[in-house]
């Protein structure tokens, strides 16, 4: 297996847990590390260096928000002079003109950027604090900037009716590329998922609002949509595959397959404090779990899709289906899609499932 | 949209080759692969796709790549040099990994 295994291209440095958001999706673990339990910044360096022998070429910054690291700059830095392309995925909040200068300075990029919806009623309430108006101060900043920028919109019930007035605001940036994504729902998401998920009917209407936008913004802005998987034909191919494409370190340094991972059971992670990046990815017995097809059970095994979407995602399995070797139950294959279709029907038929009552949300707190 | 002759193409922000070790040959070829760096993506380019993208700097016009090109691959038929970087330029631009200046 070792003979024919891939590089991994993408590290995903998720560099602490703090955060000034408390969205009701986030996609951090429901235990979050402690700022005591963080790498330092030697030990980061070390991995951007391994990483990028390993043939790794991008490292994604995230958190938390990764601006909470008072050493980012020096990171940013570390990891360009590995030779990597540094992507900086953020709140925007604790940015400032002479912050945002240094970065730059360091090396970044590319920034994405995320709003949590297009009016700030709604972005407020979903993340929890007054963020939205700080986030517009920043898009105008990163103006005077040679830096790419992107747009990233976390979608679902209650701002996928806002999708044109998030095309708007990204026209009057300097975005070269928006990220609609729908809500994944692992970790916090999964616990608000009833108020979370959009109508068949908004999902329909927002496949069509998407192609338009696109066509209309050919070789101005990419705009690109993840589709909300519950209601897709056939699964996400996770992470481009298990072990195949991406590494994700937590903020205290355990080497996961991807963000969610933790939730499966019997799962041992490797910590970068122990052994180095390229052995994690070619030994360690949890990315070793789910690489290839010799894991896979039925109809998977035999389907002409497996090399397309490696049966889906395993902790989606784990979550619906309570075993993360199962068939991704969203794929209209799987034994357990009526699971998943009974979900939806009660989406689909509560009497009012709009905006019109606040969601009793479950905020992400802080971590130590 | 093919670009105009006279437009200089110069790489987005946040769009560059990866570092280079490599040198050169007698006749101007580049000899290893280069990987275009680009938010969320990357390209490995060698051969003409990479004569092209480093000659993407602000300074060539379309007019000086195609002329360029036609010089070093000069076995191949000029008009064919000229359509296959005309479409390959529009390509990048369309992915929003080019600007024409």
């Amino acid at each position: 297996m070792t003979a024919e295994l891939s590089n991994p291209l993408a590290l995903i440095a998720e560099l602490t847990h703090r955060c000034p958001l408390h969205c009701v999706y986030c996609s951090n673990p429901l235990e979050l590390q402690a700022r005591s339990d963080e790498l330092s910044t030697e030990v980061w360096s070390r991995v951007f260096n391994e990483a990028a022998e390993a043939g790794v070429l991008q490292a994604d910054f995230t958190g938390g928000e990764p601006l909470a690291r008072t050493d980012i700059v020096d990171l940013i830095r570390a990891a360009r002079a590995a030779g990597l392309y540094v992507n900086l995925i953020t709140s925007g909040l604790p940015m400032d003109e002479a912050k945002l200068a240094a970065l730059v300075e360091a090396g970044l990029d590319h920034i994405q950027l995320s709003f949590q919806g297009a009016r700030e009623d709604t972005a407020n309430e979903i993340s929890g604090t007054k963020s939205h108006a700080h986030k517009l101060r920043v898009l105008e900043w990163v103006k005077q900037h040679r830096v790419a920028l992107t747009l990233n919109f976390v979608i679902h019930r209650r701002n996928i009716d806002q999708l044109e007035e998030m095309v708007t605001l990204a026209g009057s940036s300097s975005a070269t590329r928006i990220e609609f994504a729908s809500v994944q729902y692992y970790g916090w998401a999964f616990a608000n998922r009833e108020s979370l998920m959009p109508t068949r009917e908004q999902v329909n209407d927002s496949v069509e609002i998407i192609k338009r936008e696109q066509e209309r913004l050919r070789g101005k802005i990419r705009v690109e949509f993840v589709v909300p998987d519950y209601y897709a034909k056939y699964p996400k191919p996770c992470m481009g595959g298990w072990g195949r494409k991406l590494m994700l370190i937590t903020p205290g340094g355990d080497a996961l397959p991807c963000h969610a991972a933790q939730v499966i059971p019997g799962l041992a992670f490797e910590n970068v404090k122990d052994r180095g990046l390229r052995e994690i990815w070619e030994q360690s017995a949890a990315f070793q779990k789910f690489r290839g097809e010799n894991w896979m059970q039925e109809p998977c095994r035999t389907c002409d899709r497996r090399e397309l979407d490696f049966g889906g995602c395993r902790c989606q399995a784990l979550l619906l289906a309570g075993d993360a070797s199962a068939t991704d139950p969203v794929c209209s294959l799987a034994p357990l899609r009526p699971k998943v279709d009974a979900i939806l029907a009660g989406i689909n038929t509560a009497p009012s499932p709009q905006v019109f009552v606040k969601p009793s949300w479950l905020y992400r707190p802080n971590p130590a | 949209m093919n670009p105009e002759m006279h437009a200089r193409p110069r790489l987005a922000p946040g769009c560059r080759l990866s570092e280079s070790t490599a040198s050169r040959s007698p006749s101007g070829k580049s000899q290893q692969p280069r990987i275009l760096l680009m938010p969320e993506r990357a390209l490995r380019l060698n051969g003409p796709s990479l004569e092209i993208v480093e000659r993407c700097d602000g300074k060539h016009t379309v007019q000086q790549i195609i002329l360029d090109l036609q010089n070093i691959y000069s076995k191949a038929e000029p008009q064919k040099v000229e359509s296959d970087i005309l479409g390959y330029l529009a390509l990048l631009h369309e992915r929003r990994a080019l600007d024409f200046g």
